[in-house]
């Protein structure tokens, strides 16, 4: 894969990139959402992306996973092209995201819900002829996803009762079972009040170093603490990206987003 | 709650999928007909035979929450099939069960294509469209059907060479009755199945299945495949046990019906079609007895009794009550 000539600040080691995308530009209808966005995850990477609301931060991830078609650009998974390749497909080589919204089976439990995505993983969930309780190894796989999480005292409890803080956690553990190179988590604390946001933060922090992680966030705190870069996008496109200190430091964030953060 | 909790999490999803006393009670009950009413094995017999239709319809809208206002299509194409075989000369009833069987799998699947990719209110219309297109076609198509005077000749062979189906309805309800209690097997493993969880997901959150690496479309493509071709078995025993078919098997009132059945019942609740197709028969039974042209006034009450009180259901309603008792 070339690398594309971009002026904007690049990691300084020379990391094989996990995710990558070029020229990433998306309209609707006469509303530029994404424009010309150029993302390098470095495998590994603790990336978060931040920006004021409406800058485009989910947009960009239902882009990279299939959710949105692109009008121009390119994304790369590892050294493949996966811009036409269908949501699915794109989870089953690795690339996993959690929602804003909470997006979870509400009628399964956590064992049930967190099993289903391990099995399809597995290539077992077309089989309609064995109990699911056979399959052993499925199973307590998803049961270990889900004690790493701390989830293991609620995975009988149907989803919809559980409080909105292990809902978010469930977000992650499902995404977890696709085995994913890389993950991106959009606000995956969205909603939670913030001492509770401590947790979910320290249960990502606590996924493997082989993971490479971008995550959407509001807290700055949080931010700074966790990514070891930062990404900022306004109006659709990248205004810059750079180290926590780099960041911190540009008067240029502070006008357009760290300044304007009481809004939002 | 607390006993759960202490089961591994293999031995909580083999308990879920254990057969339940109350499980064996209905299936014993379901031989009383012999006893207590022997004068109506026939009604018994369409009864067991709409409760097949119902369980059908139940895994793709209980268990896949695909709606369908045309699955008597492919009652119909079993119904014409197994009546048409024995027609001309083949009056064998299990062969005609399977060929109805493979005839309606094969238009589910050739219809799941289109099906696969709609949802909601889309789907509602498709299903309705190919259900009165498939009806329209048998109309015109007098020749092989019999148009409206419906098909005539078909003369079964007895069953298993052994069994002359009576006009008491013995040998058919008998027969009626096997058949389903084997597809709710074949429904009691597949529900209990990974490929019976990922239905579920589809029908918990169709925008999370993409977001796992889960093919909707092909587990949607296959349940609808499957409950086309027991919806053509069911539909082969009617033609089988009454020995002729006609157009209303194909018609959109039957697909209402075992819709209705179905909400009463419980969608989604392997029981829900049994006990709602149980209840619509016997009550179309009843009503139609004390006034013939106004008995689905009846039906209009009790559906809309039960929707406003039991959401999930007759099962779903005493499951609840059952939940609660258990938990005193």
């Amino acid at each position: 894969m070339s690398t594309p000539a971009h002026p904007a600040r690049t990691t300084a080691d020379n990391r094989a990139l996990a995710l990558a995308t070029r020229g990433l530009s998306k309209s609707f209808g006469s509303l530029p959402v994404a424009r010309d966005v150029e993302i390098k995850l470095p495998q590994g990477a603790r990336y978060a992306l931040i920006g004021p609301n409406g800058a485009g931060k989910t947009t960009l991830i239902n882009l990279m996973t299939g959710m949105l078609t692109p009008n121009a650009g390119q994304i790369f998974l590892g050294d493949d092209d996966i811009t036409a390749t269908a949501p699915e497909e794109r989870v089953r080589r690795g690339l996993a995201r959690t929602f804003q919204i909470n997006t979870l089976f509400a009628g399964l439990n956590p064992l049930e819900a967190v099993t289903l995505a391990v099995a399809e993983r597995r290539g077992i969930a077309g089989n309609f002829w064995q109990n699911t309780a056979i399959h052993k190894e499925a199973i307590e796989e998803a049961h270990d996803i889900l004690v790493r999480l701390r989830l293991g005292d609620c995975c009988y409890q149907i989803t919809r009762e559980l409080p909105y803080g292990r809902q978010r956690l469930l977000e992650i553990a499902l995404a977890l079972a696709t085995k994913p190179k890389v993950l991106l988590l959009d606000e995956p604390a969205a909603g939670v009040p913030q001492e509770e946001s401590g947790d979910i933060f320290e249960a990502v922090a606590g996924l493997s170093g082989d993971l490479t992680l971008l995550f959407i966030e509001h807290d700055m705190h949080v931010v700074f603490r966790f990514a070891s870069h930062i990404i900022v996008l306004v109006g659709g496109a990248i205004f810059t990206e750079g180290s926590p200190a780099e960041i911190a430091a540009d008067p240029g964030v502070r006008e357009v987003y760290l300044g304007k953060r009481k809004h939002g | 709650m607390t006993a759960s909790t202490t089961l591994t999490p293999q031995a909580y999803l083999q308990a879920q999928s254990r057969w339940q006393p109350i499980e064996i009670i209905f299936w014993l009950a379901t031989l009383l007909p012999y006893v207590l009413f022997p004068d109506y094995l026939s009604l018994a017999s369409q009864i067991a035979i709409t409760a097949l239709f119902a369980l059908s319809l139940d895994l793709i809208l209980g268990y896949a929450g695909i709606v369908s206002l045309g699955h008597a299509a492919f009652f119909g194409v079993g119904a014409y099939t197994a009546g048409i075989i024995a027609k001309y000369g083949w009056g064998e009833p299990l062969s005609g069960l399977l060929a109805a069987a493979v005839l309606a799998g094969l238009t589910g699947y050739a219809s799941s294509f289109i099906i696969a990719r709609f949802r909601h209110l889309a789907l509602i219309m498709l299903t309705l469209g190919f259900g009165l297109l498939l009806a329209e076609l048998a109309n015109s198509a007098s020749w092989l059907t019999g148009g409206v005077d419906g098909l005539q000749g078909v003369k079964m062979w007895p069953l298993l060479g052994m069994f002359e189906f009576d006009l008491y309805g013995y040998v058919a309800y008998t027969y009626s009755l096997i058949v389903l209690f084997a597809v709710f097997l074949f429904a009691r493993r597949l529900i209990n199945s990974p490929f019976g969880l990922a239905l579920r997901g589809i029908r918990e959150n169709a925008v999370r299945m993409p977001a796992i690496g889960a093919p909707s479309r092909a587990h949607i493509q296959t349940i609808y495949t499957i409950a086309a071709a027991i919806a053509g078995i069911a539909g082969a025993l009617l033609a089988q046990t009454t020995e002729t078919v006609s157009l209303e098997t194909l018609g959109f009132q039957r697909s209402a019906d075992v819709l209705v059945m179905l909400v009463l019942g419980g969608a989604g609740r392997l029981y829900g079609g049994l006990i709602g197709a149980a209840i619509f028969m016997v009550a179309r039974d009843q009503f139609s007895g004390i006034a013939p042209q106004y008995w689905y006034f009846w039906i209009g009450v009790l559906l809309v009794m039960v929707v406003m009180i039991l959401p999930n259901g007759i099962i779903g309603g005493l499951s609840k009550i059952y939940g609660r008792w258990k938990r005193k």
